[in-house]
């Protein structure tokens, strides 16, 4: 068994959506991760806000957010357990974010 | 924090907009309209936070309790660090220098919250605030739409809809609007203008003129829901209040059967009245009821008699005629429009028959604007067999519906007309 890690990008504007759709979202986002607790496939994960800073290159050069434009910017992340890459794929199909313009990235957690 | 896991389907519908209805008007109340903004981010704040944490953490046991805490928190440090921002109550001017934070925690029990929305309600339809704008921001702040859901079901620019909200909280600053139940002599006229708001809105829902579909029960579900708002409080019910009720429980019973699978709109002579809501129509009787006290006859009140004699009727056939145009001329002595002198021509044509409808139709002053009035004039000329009149008037009306469904069962109509 590997693990793997979905990292979200993009999904709901939070400064216009409305409430309506925010529940319906909300809800989508908590059936799949039910399921993915239910099946033992959920290590753990967290979403992010929106407020934090980067830093780069050698003089540590220091920029506020947002770091990216909206469709890049990474609104939460989870780990899970697959078999492999095609299987950690299709768990990352169940994931609702594409109904809001979202991505998500799959990507093995290197293990020694 | 209450124990997690309820189950999802234990979340009731609407939740999200539902509170945010009541948290945007409680916090309102608390920053004072000119910061509707702030009131408005908390609350999206606040929702943002259930997001984020309930898929992981599971739903809390009492959901609006949660929310209800986690906005007076984020109120109080909004408070904190705008204090500067708040009106400052002419009484306490001496206290400017170390204002006490206003009361943060009475007022968050359900009748409270909703006397806030009342409250917010009277604020949205100040007189001075054009319909269109009313509408637009009881929307927002107290149904929760977005500004792009607004700009949808009214089919305008998103752009629009910013600039009349921007407007009109311009306005609260600039008049310093507070949220009050009016005064007992400025009660009645106060609460027409929200009871007409209201009715507005639910028409936008019973015939979304401006949409690809016909109906949008969402629309309806919020016009009841401030309606019933009105109705609910010892200060605001009237017997117009009650009927407008009436009249919308009556409309809303036949959304089932005005429709077909495909979205395709089925007449009333066609309907299936085995499908309209008896519930809805047994709550339009009570509502109907309770609107009968004092001697005040308003539109409403004929409306809903209308809409109750349709209702009630078997078959289209063996509909109260009779007593639907006895209806339709009182409406037409007390509240004139082209719109219902058209209504009445139906009615004149299932009484007296087609010529004098047609007559009674010829003799409207400004209702040529109306898709609805050359829709009719259609059915009219029709059933005169004067099929060259009933083509050009149908053609008219195909032109002039900017609702999808209408402009396919007007052509639907010329089609059988020309074959």
């Amino acid at each position: 068994m590997k693990e793997y890690m979905l990292l979200f990008r993009g999904g709901l504007d939070f400064a216009t959506v409305s409430p309506e759709v925010m529940q319906q979202s909300m809800m989508k986002w908590m059936t799949w991760m039910d399921g993915l607790k239910a099946d033992g496939t959920y290590i753990g994960g967290e979403r992010l806000t929106q407020t934090g800073a980067v830093l780069s290159g050698p003089q540590k050069q220091l920029s506020d957010g947002p770091y990216a434009e909206g469709k890049e910017v990474v609104a939460g992340f989870i780990a899970i357990k697959a078999n492999d890459l095609q299987q950690a794929i299709e768990i990352a199909k169940g994931c609702p974010i594409y109904e809001y313009d979202g991505s998500t990235e799959v990507q093995e957690i290197a293990k020694m | 924090m209450p124990g997690p896991n309820q189950h999802i389907s234990q979340l009731a519908d609407h939740l999200f907009r539902r509170e945010a209805g009541k948290m945007v008007a409680v916090l309102t109340k608390l920053f004072g309209t000119e910061n509707l903004q702030m009131a408005e981010d908390v609350v999206q704040d606040t929702l943002l936070l259930a997001f984020n944490s309930w898929p992981d953490k599971g739903i809390p046991n009492n959901p609006s309790a949660w929310l209800y805490r986690v906005a007076k928190n984020k109120a109080i440090d909004r408070l904190r660090h705008n204090r500067h921002l708040l009106n400052t109550d002419p009484e306490n001017l001496t206290e400017t220098h170390d204002q006490p934070l206003p009361d943060i925690d009475k007022p968050w029990k359900q009748e409270l919250l909703e006397d806030d929305m009342l409250r917010m309600m009277f604020a949205c339809c100040h007189p001075r605030i054009p319909k269109e704008n009313q509408i637009t921001l009881i929307l927002k702040t107290l149904c929760g739409f977005s500004t792009i859901e607004i700009a949808k079901a009214f089919l305008i620019p998103e752009d629009t809809v910013s600039k009349r909200l921007y407007r009109t909280k311009e306005f609260f600053r600039n008049e310093k609007v507070t949220l009050n139940i009016p005064s007992v002599n400025e009660l009645k006229n106060r609460t027409d203008v929200i009871l007409n708001a209201i009715y507005l809105l639910f028409n936008e829902g019973y015939n979304a003129t401006q949409s690809e579909y016909l109906i949008r029960r969402d629309l309806m579900d919020e016009a009841m829901m401030l309606c019933h708002l009105i109705t609910k409080n010892e200060h605001t019910r009237q017997p117009e209040a009650y009927a407008l009720m009436a009249l919308m429980c009556f409309q809303s019973s036949r959304n089932e059967s005005r429709l077909s699978p495909e979205g395709e709109i089925i007449l009333l002579t066609k309907q299936d009245r085995s499908r309209w809501d008896r519930q809805l129509i047994e709550q339009g009787n009570h509502y109907m009821n309770q609107a009968a006290y004092g001697d005040a006859v308003s539109a409403y009140h004929l409306e809903a008699a209308i809409a109750f004699q349709h209702c009630t009727a078997k078959s289209f056939d063996t509909t109260n005629w009779p007593a639907i145009l006895g209806y339709y001329d009182w409406l037409c002595r007390i509240a004139p429009s082209p719109f219902t002198a058209i209504n009445k021509a139906v009615a004149i044509m299932q009484v007296n028959g087609p010529q004098a409808a047609l007559d009674a139709l010829q003799t409207i002053a400004g209702a040529s604007k109306f898709y609805l009035y050359h829709a009719i004039l259609g059915e009219v000329y029709t059933r005169l067999h004067d099929y060259a009149s009933a083509k050009i008037s149908l053609e008219k009306a195909i032109g002039l519906t900017r609702s999808a469904p209408e402009k396919r069962i007007l052509q639907e109509k010329l089609y059988k007309l020309l074959n």
